[in-house]
């Protein structure tokens, strides 16, 4: 109790006190970073918040990751956008982590720094020809059919075979093949980046393969996009009917979990519905389980491109109780292919001067709070530096899982402040951010040159019937900006 | 597909308006996938007070529902048929999020019915809202997503729970983990 009351002084103190106010910054614009930005405004009224990005667009994976055909999904952005409009918080594009500004001046010049950039990069399989052309991480092909700058010229190659091998069954491999797979007509009204369209409306790609370590109980998508694909017109599934056969111990997993049980539904229902009249143009999806990856084969014709995988057949092996993994059974095959998208995770990384667990691929915290190494002593804490989406807890869930996830380390920060751990020192914060930024020649774009962005692309849109086509290098959206 | 969930929406509300007849039209914007409309205008025109009592049967016009917040706070208010407990939950300010505006893409409206009774009174969830209802957070039995609850008069004292986001996201980590 004593120690309560003596929490509510010091938290009082803090706040009347101080008359500077608590200077944020949140590294990172996606909801990460706009949740953990509109939860802290609104728990700290002193709290003054800058978001930073290093593209000039905000938005993070609502705007490069959320599939075009997915519009409802990206509403969200009407809640952020009112974040960022707020009086308290500024959004800064166009600043780098690492480059434009380091991790220790930032801490140097914010009471509290958040990072929230989430995961740029990829898991590798760390199979013999993971580097032949032709074999793209997905998020690559996300990224270059959603308009990020970073793979506007990823073109990947639609036009050399009539068959895409994607590895993995989760949402984004899903995302992947039905953007590959539905019709084109469909995708020409959606904001997807128009030489991404351009390139899909010329694919000769008519089969996709989604390939599963594990069995059609375990596969990794929710129930709504797994709908999604097997309603695509003119869309022939193949699931092998052996494969649906369950164990008692999938039985037990599906009791358990709701999710598994009806993706497991719904592919036993797609398994047993046959297409009514076969048509000319078909398109194929296969779903392939118990199969994994062993080798990428590169092609006789073009030297140093892909032309198959070689898959192992698995099967599942109890290593604890409640936890199976597929294991080889040294039988392979070999699947044909033009193209592979490998999808199979995400990974973040790190920058100078962060505490990093590359095991996990996270920065290692308590509830969000930043611990100073990986040794778990949950005492050695990083004054003033926190984390939160998927740099904190990795690759996965869905948008609303930062929800909670900035609400817990939102909820950590005032614990700290409500403990004094932060003192509200001489920081200059935004003011000290801009002029460094200014000293390094680093053009900020605040959220008033992205609105100029926003309308641009809206007007180029509307121009196509697209509710948005996306400027998709960073010399298209600067030159907009800065106009 | 989107269009075809909406329709469903609308009829369901088009059902409950015949057994409480109003002359104005429903709120079909806010089912028309109009982004940005229902929490900007926290004011309509429909179903005023004047059309019901028009109408002559002030009972069916509005309902009591109870919201129970994470602090175990209850706060009563009174909602006109036909209309969504998300967007009433946003008009009392209500700490409801709605990512997704009420298009059932996503599950931060998740709401738990407190009492079975009240929840057999429901019409069954869409294959869509059930889509979502499997990512939300501490799910239970009786658990709907607000956006997909439309306020109907054996609704009528119905206690709504909002789900305590912090304490479930710890316990669902921990479960992932292990």
């Amino acid at each position: 109790m004593a120690n309560f009351q003596a929490g509510t002084w010091l938290f009082r103190t803090f706040s009347t006190v101080a008359s500077q106010p608590l200077r944020v910054c949140v590294v990172g614009s996606g909801p990460a970073g706009f949740y953990t930005a509109e939860k802290m405004l609104k728990a700290h009224q002193e709290a003054e918040v800058d978001i930073i990005d290093r593209l000039p667009t905000p938005f993070g994976l609502v705007r490069s990751g959320v599939a075009p055909d997915h519009p409802e999904t990206k509403i969200v952005v009407n809640q952020f956008m009112r974040v960022a409009q707020h009086e308290r918080c500024s959004f800064f594009g166009n600043v780098t982590l690492g480059s434009s500004v380091t991790l220790l001046e930032l801490r140097e010049l914010y009471d509290v720094v958040v990072l929230a950039y989430g995961a740029e990069s990829d898991r590798v399989l760390g199979i013999p020809g993971e580097d032949l052309s032709g074999v793209y991480a997905a998020r690559e092909f996300v990224w270059w059919y959603n308009g990020h700058p970073n793979c506007r010229y990823l073109n990947p190659d639609l036009k050399s075979s009539d068959t895409a091998i994607i590895l993995g069954q989760g949402n984004v491999a899903l995302d992947a093949a039905r953007i590959l797979l539905r019709p084109t007509t469909e995708l020409a009204t959606t904001d997807i980046a128009s030489h991404a369209l351009a390139a899909l409306e010329d694919s000769s790609i008519r089969k996709v393969y989604l390939v599963g370590r594990r069995g059609p109980v375990q596969a990794a998508c929710t129930a709504k996009e797994l709908r999604e694909i097997l309603g695509i017109k003119d869309l022939h599934v193949h699931i092998k009917e052996t494969d649906l056969l369950t164990t008692p111990a999938d039985e037990e997993e599906m009791k358990n979990n709701r999710i598994r049980k009806r993706v497991y539904e719904l592919l036993s229902k797609a398994a047993m519905t046959r297409p009514s009249h076969p048509s000319s143009d078909a398109r194929e999806l296969h779903f392939v389980f118990f199969r994994k990856p062993n080798k990428f084969l590169e092609s006789d014709e073009r030297s140093g491109h892909v032309s198959g995988v070689r898959l192992e057949k698995t099967k599942l092996i109890g290593i604890r109780p409640g936890e199976r993994t597929a294991a080889g059974t040294g039988q392979f095959e070999e699947l044909g292919c033009g193209i592979v998208l490998k999808s199979i995770g995400y990974k973040s990384v790190p920058v100078d001067g962060l505490p990093f667990d590359h095991r996990k691929g996270v920065v290692p915290n308590v509830r969000g709070c930043v611990l100073s190494d990986t040794s778990g002593d949950p005492t050695l804490l990083e004054k003033g530096l926190y984390v939160c989406g998927w740099l904190k807890r990795g690759p996965t869930g869905i948008i609303a899982t930062n929800l909670y996830c900035a609400e817990e380390t939102v909820a950590s920060i005032s614990e700290d402040i409500k403990l004094g751990r932060l003192t509200s020192s001489s920081n200059s914060g935004r003011e000290g951010l801009l002029q460094l930024l200014d000293n390094r020649n680093v053009r900020v774009i605040p959220f008033r040159d992205w609105e100029k962005i926003d309308s641009e692309e809206r007007r180029l849109g509307n121009l196509r019937n697209k509710p948005r086509e996306k400027l998709a290098t960073l010399e298209e959206l600067q030159k907009v900006a800065t106009d | 597909m989107l269009v075809s969930r909406l329709s469903a929406v609308r009829t369901q509300m088009i059902k409950h308006l015949v057994k409480a007849p109003l002359t104005s039209a429903p709120k079909t914007g806010n089912f028309s996938g109009h982004y940005g409309y229902i929490f900007h205008n926290p004011k309509h025109q429909t179903y005023s007070s004047t059309t019901a009592h028009e109408e002559g049967d002030k009972k069916v016009e509005e309902i009591s529902v109870t919201f129970v917040d994470k602090d175990e706070m209850e706060k009563h208010i009174k909602i006109p048929v036909g209309m969504s407990i998300l967007e009433a939950a946003h008009e009392n300010d209500i700490e409801l999020e709605g990512a997704c505006e009420g298009s059932c893409a996503c599950s931060t409206c998740h709401v738990i019915v407190r009492d079975m009774e009240y929840y057999n009174k429901l019409e069954d969830p869409t294959d869509e809202e059930n889509d979502m209802l499997d990512l939300a957070f501490g799910l239970t039995e009786t658990s709907r997503l607000g956006c997909q609850m439309v306020a109907k008069p054996e609704l009528d004292g119905i206690c709504l729970e909002l789900p305590s986001a912090t304490r479930n996201f710890a316990v669902d980590r921990y479960a992932k983990a292990t």
